[in-house]
């Protein structure tokens, strides 16, 4: 006897559970891109032609590395699960389909952690 | 045998894609653009923390040609996918399903998307007289 039900084993699929978060997570982080982008890219377009004085002291104070590491949290988990997605609609094959994913995802975090101790350096004047 | 009345697939050279079609595509191309285009912002931050020179060397190249082009579609690609992206988060919600509303909200879209462009070229050019 397994514990799959009856409609989980007929779908060869899990509970509904996993799928709906991914489904969240990816509006949440929508939503919370919405402020973080607008203010960022006109921080950036604010600082375009301005020195690497200027421009390091405004990415690097407190409340705009915080802003920023918040940014490149939601950016890139909202970007890992959009890939899934992606991924999942047009590579039919199985094997294939989990390597691209997985390869995006490591890849995605790799990017992340890079981003996130640069703005902390930045911050904290390493 | 008549076969007047079975469905047909488009006919993809006659056939025009509906705006909305179109739109959901591009949803998913700047997606996946601005996922890759993130590289971008990991390397200038990089640079950033990596002191003057590497901030320098990463200013010139942006204020280039190609530098600038990147730039351009970067944020076109942003601005198209915050404005869908937010007509999305509208959809899911439940609301503006009707033909005439999705008509219209494409329009919506497309203008914000063009217009918000616009405005962040103009601030960017505009401080670097003033800064
Ligand atoms: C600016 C605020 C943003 C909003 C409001 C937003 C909103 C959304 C929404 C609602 C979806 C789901 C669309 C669907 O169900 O088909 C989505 C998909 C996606 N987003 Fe975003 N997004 C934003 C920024 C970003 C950024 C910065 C990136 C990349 C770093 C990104 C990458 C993606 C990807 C790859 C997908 C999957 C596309 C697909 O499934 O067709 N988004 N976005």
């Amino acid at each position: 006897m397994s514990l799959r039900t009856p409609l989980g084993q007929a779908k060869c699929l899990g509970s509904a559970k996993k799928g709906f978060h991914h489904w969240w997570a990816q509006r949440v982080t929508a939503v919370a891109l919405i402020p973080l982008t607008i203010w960022f890219a006109y921080k950036v377009a604010v600082l375009s032609m301005s020195d690497y004085q200027t421009v390091s002291e405004s990415i690097g104070s407190p409340w705009s590395a915080a802003l920023i590491v918040s940014l490149i949290v939601a950016a890139f988990y909202h970007a890992a699960l959009g890939m899934q997605v992606i991924y999942e609609d047009y590579v039919s094959n199985k094997a294939v389909r989990i390597a691209a994913i997985m390869a995006t995802n490591l890849l995605l975090f790799l990017l992340a952690t890079a981003a996130t101790i640069a703005v902390l350096r930045i911050a904290l004047g390493g | 045998m008549s076969s007047n009345n079975r469905p047909l697939s488009p006919h993809l050279d006659v056939y025009r894609l509906p705006l909305s079609a179109l739109i959901s595509i591009v949803h998913r191309g700047t997606g996946a653009f601005l996922t890759t285009g993130t590289i971008v912002l990991v390397w200038w931050l990089v640079a950033l923390a990596g002191g003057e020179a590497s901030f320098m060397g990463a200013q010139d190249f942006m204020s280039g040609f190609i530098g600038r082009l990147v730039l351009f579609g970067w944020s076109f690609a942003l601005f198209f996918h915050l404005a869908n992206g937010i007509r999305h988060l509208v959809w899911d919600a439940g609301y503006g399903f009707e033909k005439d509303e999705v008509e219209k909200s494409s329009f919506i879209v497309i203008g914000t998307s063009a217009f918000l462009t616009i405005m962040i070229w103009v601030v960017a050019f505009s401080s670097g007289a003033g800064v």
